[in-house]
């Protein structure tokens, strides 16, 4: 079996699951839990500063939004950070962390945004045995209201006055966590590289409403007749954390900067996902929430099988694996040439890309007697849409056309490599000249 | 005391009262509302559907499935009624196996139609439980339409032709409106009273008056209709019976197996109701199926289907058959009745092997004979009474385009037409078609 072992600076943990700073990891009984169910480290629900807690509302904080069986595809919440003591959870982490030595175990921060608050936590936090701490700025609910959370997150340089501060005063390595309620998720990553930040970890939640109750036109979840935005994530944000955390790993600015990912992490897939985009390792929770902590062992085992076969011998050799082939539009091989093909004998002659294609592509489909349905190479664009309405796995595929055939549609010979910077029809064209 | 299944002879209560009542209860329990929704998600929404072409009355199945998808079953209602009135009757009792869901791609993918007929079902009776009749009559035409039979056809048409604003008397031979629906349909597939429900329904429309015990040629003639009216519409069905023309036919034990189906939807008192303990019917439809599957549902202890061709000539579906096998009946193929001989208090049956050849059947020289105390005669129902100057082709009123008969001015569907199979929903398509045809008749006249 392959080894799963993981080190994310210098913290090591057994598997590259981590469960993220969130309701599962908000008390000892949970993590306890988790570490007994296999999850190699946790993120602690994020401590506030001593005094009185936050109180939450006592009516429903999540709210979701689910496919036809009711498989959650999609959760948010209105919770906020840890509501009990700040004694009782350094009590608790400790004791952890003592029982579970080689497990990792972070603890998650978010105080007002002044040196005195943070150098107080970060010195109450120290005797705990922690690996590190992850600076919450991402929580875009409640806790932004008040000046933190993703209120810091979205002023890179707040982000890095703050990330400062924490190496100030702290030798634990320090993971800066990310909102992705910004236009350009980099400028946050250098802010907290400038910090001195020795990881970011993203995406936090997204802004959302997950629905509106057209009765009483409530918004979602409905707390006494309102409701307020909350953090969105699972499975339905997932495409969104992939190409943030591409976005950073490619970025000259911050390639190299150590990437925690998250969002909607829930297979092992994904986890490979994500590492593949350069996370060195992932942190879960909408899964976990929706199926309990057993599912990590499905993770470990599929992570398992995927490196046995690929011949992996470490995790490290997934991490970024797929970042040399994240690109800008510009540089697309404007010269590669496919068709949809419809594989007859796979076709269950449903029409759906017939009905996809005719009425909102490029009528590139044809319906013969008997419901038969081909593709039309002269006007086929290779947009994809067939492939993507089609119930059918792999019925219909997009046939690479060679190189020296000519394309139907444009009446153009298949040529080698070129991109729009050097096309015709570009006016930055730097075409030979 | 209580009989048995083992009890000799024909008699009632063979099973005890909890036990009928489970066996005569919903043959296919309604969907629950999330048991429809995840149903209806399996729908892939086809280009030009496939189901749809292959429902009788066109129904828009893709459109009412993906309104059950969304939340609005009485939407989908309106969608699949506006197509075909009985809708509610049709998801219950047609032969979806052999029509939508036979096409839906689905099946042939994955053998696992989208379950289109349950479906149906759950969104007409969401609406019907409202109590909601989602369609009013336009304004009076003052013209009159008579009717003659209550059943799918008749309904159909009188329906239609209300909605245009037309008056309408439905003449119907039998105590009970509904037709086959009523008299013709296994217990287990309308529980509740369900027909009558459906009957009511139908008639909130407006303009309909239905006049039972009036029958053609009996109480009323085609020329009083004739002359009392602007248009008429034939609907009775066929309510003769096929002869088996075989020696010992007459005995009492030997019953038309229609009869046995009515007299059992009418009995409140399923306990009351006597039956064989070997039963033995002769046909290859969908009434020898019903008769048969609920004859052991009463209690009787052996019964066989004997049909004289092989088993894929049978007309009832191969969803039909494993249905009646799969309630203890037996099915016995390629052997036609010769003789009912008596034999103590019953009689035997004597059978003769068949071979289908290319000059059509063939006695194989082979006979056998089957016990039976009580004999079901299911081999088809025949046009009876049909009124004098109509033209009739292969024992059925000849029809050309929607329904016209060789009469101007006479309409004709469901089963005592030519042309379509018998069926519920081609009975119910036949009279909404006659109903246009006639309302254009009517109006165009009038222009």
């Amino acid at each position: 079996m392959a080894d799963l072992t993981s080190n994310f600076l210098g913290i090591r943990s057994p598997n590259p699951f981590w469960l993220a700073s969130a309701p599962p990891t908000d008390k000892e009984y949970n993590v306890r839990r988790a570490f007994e169910a296999g999850w190699g480290g946790v993120v602690w629900k994020t401590l506030g500063s001593e005094g009185p807690p936050v109180v939450n509302v006592s009516g429903p904080r999540y709210g979701a939004i689910w496919g036809a069986d009711r498989r959650l595809l999609g959760l948010n919440n209105i919770e906020l950070i840890t509501d009990r003591p700040l004694q009782t959870n350094l009590d608790e982490i400790r004791r952890v962390k003592k029982d579970y030595p080689d497990r990792a175990m972070i603890i998650s921060l978010m105080v007002p945004c002044d040196e005195e608050s943070w150098k107080d936590i970060l010195h109450r936090i120290e005797d705990t045995g922690a690996d590190g701490v992850e600076l919450n700025f991402g929580c875009p609910h409640g806790m932004a209201e008040r000046g933190m959370g993703s209120a810091v997150g979205q002023v890179p340089e707040y982000i890095q006055m703050v990330t400062e501060w924490v190496k100030m005063y702290s030798k634990l390595p320090c993971i800066v966590k990310l909102t992705p309620n910004i236009t350009d998720i980099r400028r946050p990553a250098e802010a907290a590289k400038r910090g001195g930040a020795d990881a970011v970890s993203l995406i936090n939640t997204i802004n959302s409403i997950t629905s509106v109750n057209i009765d009483s036109f409530s918004p979602e979840p409905m707390i006494d007749g309102k409701g307020t935005h909350g953090g969105y994530c699972g499975p339905a944000v997932k495409p969104i954390a992939l190409n943030m955390v591409a976005e950073i790993a490619r970025s000259p600015e911050t390639r190299g900067l150590p990437i925690s990912g998250i969002g909607g992490v829930t297979t092992w897939r994904d986890a490979v996902e994500f590492m593949a985009l350069g996370a060195s390792n992932v942190q879960v929770c909408t899964a976990a929430m929706t199926y309990g902590f057993k599912i990590v062992q499905e993770m470990i085992s599929g992570l398992s099988q995927y490196m046995d076969e690929k011949g992996f011998a470490s995790v490290d050799e997934i991490i970024g694996r797929a970042v040399p082939n994240v690109t800008d539009w510009q540089y697309l091989n404007l010269n590669y040439v496919t068709k949809a093909h419809i594989d007859q004998d796979a076709c269950i002659k449903c029409g759906r890309c017939y009905a996809a294609c005719e009425d909102t592509s490029h009528q590139a489909i044809d319906m013969g007697p008997g419901r038969v349905f081909t593709v039309k190479d002269d006007e086929c664009v290779a947009c994809n849409l067939c492939v993507n309405v089609c119930p059918v796995e792999n019925c219909i595929t997009m046939v690479e056309m060679p190189k020296g055939a000519t394309d139907p549609r444009t009446g153009r010979v298949v040529a080698d490599y070129a991109n729009w910077t050097s096309h015709p029809n570009n006016p930055m064209s730097k075409a030979a000249e | 005391m209580s009989n048995s299944p083992l009890t000799p002879g024909v008699v009632p209560g063979r099973l005890p009262a909890d036990v009928l009542a489970r066996n005569f209860s919903d043959h296919e329990p309604p969907l629950a509302a999330h048991e429809a929704r995840v149903a209806a998600d399996r729908c892939y929404f086809c280009h030009d559907a496939p189901c749809m072409t292959a429902c009788p009355t066109s129904i828009d199945i893709p459109l009412f499935i993906r309104q059950i998808a969304t939340g609005t079953p009485e939407a989908a209602a309106r969608t699949i009624l506006s197509q075909n009135i009985l809708g509610g009757m049709c998801a219950r009792v047609c032969p979806t196996e052999t029509l939508c869901e036979e096409v839906c791609v689905r099946e042939v993918a994955e053998g696992k139609p989208v379950e289109i007929g349950r479906l149906q079902r759950f969104a007409t009776d969401t609406l019907m439980e409202k109590g909601v009749h989602p369609f009013a009559r336009a304004a009076a035409t003052g013209r009159k339409v008579a009717v003659v039979g209550a059943g799918p056809a008749g309904l159909a048409c009188a329906h239609r032709l209300a909605m245009k604003g037309h008056d309408v008397v439905i003449y119907d031979a039998r105590p009970k409106a509904g037709g086959l629906n009523e008299y013709g349909i296994a217990q287990y597939k309308a529980v509740g009273d369900f027909a009558q429900a459906e009957v009511d329904w139908l008639l909130r429309i407006g303009g309909i008056t239905v006049k039972t015990g009036m029958a053609l040629g009996r109480e009323v003639s085609l020329a009083e209709l004739q002359a009392g009216h602007d248009a008429v519409f034939l609907g009775m069905g066929l309510a003769g019976v096929n002869a088996l023309r075989a020696p010992g036919e007459d005995l009492a034990q030997v019953r038309d197996a229609v009869d046995f189906i009515a007299e059992l939807r009418q009995a409140k008192d399923k306990a009351a109701l006597p039956v064989g303990r070997d039963v033995v019917v002769i046909g290859g439809g969908m009434t020898a199926v019903d008769a048969a599957v609920q004859s052991r549902l009463l209690g009787a202890e052996t019964v066989s289907i004997v049909y004289r061709r092989g088993q894929d000539r049978m007309s009832a579906s191969g969803y039909e058959q494993e249905h009646a096998t799969s309630a203890g009946v037996r099915i016995i193929c390629n052997a036609a009745p010769v003789a009912v001989h008596p034999a103590g208090a019953g009689v035997e049956v004597e059978f003769a092997y068949m071979a289908d050849g290319p000059d059509g059947l063939k006695p194989t020289g082979e006979t056998f004979r089957l016990r039976a105390d009580q004999v079901f005669k299911a081999i088809g129902q025949t046009l009876t009474g049909a009124p004098e100057g109509l033209t009739v082709s292969g024992g059925k009123i000849a029809v050309s385009g929607a329904g016209r008969t060789s009469v101007a001015g006479v309409w004709a569907g469901g089963d005592c037409a030519a042309g379509g199979d018998d069926l519920t929903v081609t009975a119910v398509a036949e009279g909404r078609d006659a109903a246009e045809d006639i309302h254009a008749t009517l109006m165009a006249a009038r222009a």
